[in-house]
């Protein structure tokens, strides 16, 4: 394991942020920390550069007792959410910053800094100031200084927190292609469970301080430990006193084997999607089916249909709570 | 029309208080030619003087330096019980008289005080003598850097500090490359701000130095001292002399203030 | 220049979150920072104030109420008091114009004019009280004789007070929103009634805090006052000048009366102003 994380307790004041968290990456692997805003995921990570002491606890990297050693001799990368940019460096020192603390020779900086300038594609910007950057390419840049130093491991927090819609799934793809050309064991932080699930090899969530689940990301979706769980990392509707993925709903207008009666209420065209709104014994559900389907069944507001959960749906439906 | 006239009130107000006064102890400084300017400024008295507060306020500016760099750091990236009173006490200094602030400080370390004695005994005169004046003097501007700098501290924030850290550097070497040229502006501003404040500190330096000519007579001192003499032509020169460094002084804030900031 | 709108100070520093985080790091190296930066201010500001507010009771309060109520150290108590609410007063009005000018007008100038504007602060005091004198003195040009009056010394303390108000209304005149007033003008406001309604009620905490600090500011005057004041007791001679006359004359008690009672004018005002102030953010 490249990081071990066990048992951590950590309170701000009298409010306990993380409680009793325990958490294993593996080597070479990309984590996501996931979880809800205030869940306790940025601390954890902080926890782990040596940002913040643990109450108790202890974290390893690497096999070796890191609890107590301060952020400097860590030997990881961090790249904060808003880039923590060095503000009177040019592009090119941002990058060479841990190499010049370092003491390495001005000859390897030189070479290992366009290096990594040209894996993040910023190698024109190297003479430009960081307010003369994007906020994408201020990430790259964070993300190229973290990696000059050749970590153990490389934490991002909240990486694309603070870029807009576009640019955060170009960059995440990114990510994911950078991480597959340099295999350096990263942990990054992220409220947003698709994100979490395209990019990650493993999901960690975390929730009220408490890891809820981990494991990979299927498995997560399918096969979630709570309620809480399954409605965090998909969409969530309700039959029967059961939670279940509104996409594994089957619709049919005969009566089918363990179909319970519906009356559709709304039809809503979503392109390839259609969400069709129900009521099932007086309450509200909706099930997500193909543009064909819905046509196929000719559904209209107030037409009476059967659904039940599809038998080839995987994973498990779970009770309500 | 309502615009017009608050326009004229306003600058017909500045013009009388500010403008017209330093305007005319320059025109009657300059009147019979640079001649007279720079002989009375060039006497032995007015040099002595002028080297006596060039001290003064080096030592001063370079303790209110240090202090103020250092607290700055304590009040924004530290945390402890009585953090507001330590703010209220570094402010304290500009609720009091200079002469106050010159009372206080012979109180304290004048031959009448036990530690004043002590201090004398030991060799060390500080009233009617150079540490005092420093001491006065740095009272005076004591705030001034803390308040350039605090604002600017907090501004910039943690993250910066701590990327340093994670990348390898020591408390020292992020303070030295990120904090330090983080906050260049703002304590410029400051370190020029006390040294406006150091070169013009009149009341606490009175007091405290004793007023005695060719010895412990600052600048400011000497402006009161010629005056008083019915030396006029030194008196203005030297107010003069002091006015265009504070214009001088002016000219570099307006470059240094932190953006912003008015 | 002095960023009078702060007046919450350097300890409104690190709010919750933050401070808690920082609690947890070297508490070793915080404590030797806290004594060190302790030990400095009390060698040079609180020991000695502490002082003169000792000195000036050590004879008994009966000591220090006869030492306060001299003829002389009276007459010059209510001088300071009466011209420093004169002075406040003025700057209120007129700081208010002139911070009005500096952003909502536009002419040819300007800069300099905002620029001249710290002035006060920069030049010393003595050559403040010496270029009044200048014009004002008993060789006017203009022929305006107030050396060794009272509206003299009410001059001197408007030069150097002068910056107090401007910079503290200047920023909030900046930041304050337009579309508030063009609102209220949509609304059938006129001009007076709009500034009246909806510009002063904004205006006015920074008004007050930088007429507190003017005020603040004019009564422990000293060096503006002693060539315009001529130092005439009974008549010219303000506080810091008395105080001055009694440290001269060896009467270090009475000084210390004095200067006790200046010291707990400024501080109130100074309370009093954070009190207003945090009263209006909570609000």
């Amino acid at each position: 394991m490249a990081i071990e994380v066990r048992g951590v307790n950590k309170s701000f004041g009298s409010t306990p942020v993380l409680s009793d968290v325990s958490v294993d990456v593996r080597s070479g692997a990309l984590t996501a920390l996931l979880g809800p805003s205030g869940g306790g995921k940025s601390t954890l990570l902080r926890v782990i550069a040596g940002l913040e002491q643990p109450d108790s606890g202890t974290v390893r990297i690497s096999g070796v007792d890191a609890t107590r050693l301060s952020p400097q001799r860590r030997n990881v990368g961090f790249v904060f959410q808003h880039y923590a940019a060095f503000k009177h460096l040019t592009v090119f020192r941002n990058v060479a910053f841990g190499l010049e603390i370092r003491k390495r020779p001005g000859a390897e900086i030189r070479r290992r800094v366009r290096e990594l300038l040209e894996l993040v594609h910023l190698e024109q910007f190297a003479d430009r100031y960081p307010h003369q950057l994007s906020g994408g390419q201020r990430q790259r840049m964070a993300l190229a200084r973290a990696l000059a130093v050749e970590p153990e491991v490389l934490l991002l927090d909240e990486p694309f927190g603070a870029l807009d819609a576009q640019v955060r799934r170009e960059l995440r793809t990114w990510l994911r292609r950078l991480h597959d050309e340099v295999h350096v064991t990263t942990v990054f932080v992220t409220h947003d469970q698709e994100e979490a699930i395209e990019v990650a090899d493993d999901l960690v969530l975390l929730a009220d301080g408490r890891v809820k689940q981990a494991g990979r990301p299927h498995v997560l979706y399918d096969d979630p430990a709570d309620t809480f769980v399954m409605s965090f990392l998909g969409p969530v509707t309700r039959l029967d006193g059961q939670l279940v993925r509104p996409h594994d709903l089957e619709l049919s207008v005969d009566p089918v084997p363990a179909g319970v009666p519906a009356t559709v209420s709304r039809v809503v065209r979503l392109g390839f999607e259609v969400r069709v709104e129900l009521v099932v014994d007086g309450q509200e559900a909706y099930a997500q089916v193909t543009r064909r389907t819905a046509d196929r069944l000719g559904l209209d507001p107030g037409a009476p249909v059967y659904v039940r959960r599809s038998p080839e749906a995987r994973g498990a439906a779970v009770a309500a709570g | 029309m309502t615009r017009v006239a608050l326009r004229a009130v306003a600058l017909t107000y500045l013009a009388l208080l500010l403008v017209l006064p330093v305007g005319l102890i320059v025109w009657r400084t300059f009147g019979a030619g640079l001649g007279p300017f720079v002989d009375s400024l060039t006497t032995p008295s007015a040099l002595h003087a002028f080297g006596v507060t060039v001290v003064v306020a080096f030592w001063a500016v370079l303790a209110n330096t240090l202090f103020g760099v250092g607290v700055s750091l304590l009040l924004v990236r530290h945390s402890f019980p009585g953090k507001r009173l330590l703010g209220a006490f570094i402010d304290l200094p500009m609720a009091v008289s200079p002469v106050v602030v010159g009372l206080a400080l012979v109180l304290v370390y004048g031959v009448g005080s036990p530690l004043g004695r002590g201090l004398a005994s030991a060799g060390i005169q500080v009233i009617f003598s150079i540490p005092g004046m420093v001491l006065a003097t740095v009272f005076v501007a004591l705030p001034l850097v803390v308040r350039a700098v605090v604002p600017v501290l907090q501004e910039l924030g943690e993250d910066q500090e701590q990327a340093a850290h994670t990348l390898g550097a020591s408390r020292w070497q992020a303070f030295r490359r990120i904090t330090l040229p983080g906050i260049r502006g703002a304590l410029g501003y400051g370190v020029v701000l006390a040294i406006a404040r150091s070169l013009g500190e009149y009341g606490a330096v009175a007091v405290v130095s004793g007023r005695l000519v060719d010895r412990t007579q600052t600048m400011t001192l000497f402006v009161e001292e010629r005056f008083g003499n019915f030396d006029q032509q030194s008196a203005f020169s030297a107010a003069t002399a002091l006015a265009l460094i504070a214009i001088v002084i002016l000219l570099l804030t307006k470059v240094l203030r932190p953006k912003g900031a008015v | 220049m002095l960023s009078a709108t702060e007046t919450a100070g350097p300890a409104a520093a690190a709010p919750g979150p933050a401070a808690a985080r920082t609690r947890t790091r070297v508490r070793s190296g915080t404590a030797l920072g806290l004594g060190a930066a302790m030990t400095y201010l009390s060698l040079i500001v609180l020991l000695p104030l502490a002082a003169v507010v000792w000195k000036s009771a050590d004879q008994g309060p009966g000591f220090f109420w006869r030492a306060v109520t001299t003829p002389d150290a009276w007459a010059a108590l209510k001088l300071t008091i009466g011209a420093s609410v004169v002075v406040a007063l003025v700057n209120l009005v007129l700081g208010t114009v002139i911070a009005w000018v500096l952003v909502r007008d536009t002419f040819p100038g300007k800069a300099l004019v905002d620029l001249l504007i710290d002035l006060p602060f920069a030049l010393p005091t003595i050559v403040a009280g010496l270029v009044l004198l200048a014009l004002y003195g008993t060789d006017s040009p203009i022929g305006v004789d107030l050396a060794y009056t009272r509206i003299g010394v009410v001059l001197a303390l408007l030069f150097v007070t002068l910056p107090f108000v401007v910079r503290t209304v200047q920023p909030v005149l900046l930041e304050l929103d337009r579309d508030m007033e063009e609102a209220a003008a949509s609304l059938g406001a006129a001009p007076w009634a709009t500034f009246r309604r909806i510009v002063l009620p904004n205006l006015l905490p920074a008004m007050v805090s930088g007429t507190a600090l003017a005020f603040a500011r004019a009564i422990a005057e000293f060096g503006s006052t002693v060539l315009i004041s001529g130092n005439i007791p009974f008549r010219t001679q303000v506080a810091a000048v008395n105080i001055f006359g009694q440290i001269e004359s060896d009467n270090v008690t009475g000084a210390a009366a004095v200067s006790t009672v200046l010291l707990v004018v400024a501080l109130g005002v100074l309370f009093g102003l954070d009190l207003v102030q945090r009263w209006g953010t909570r609000r």
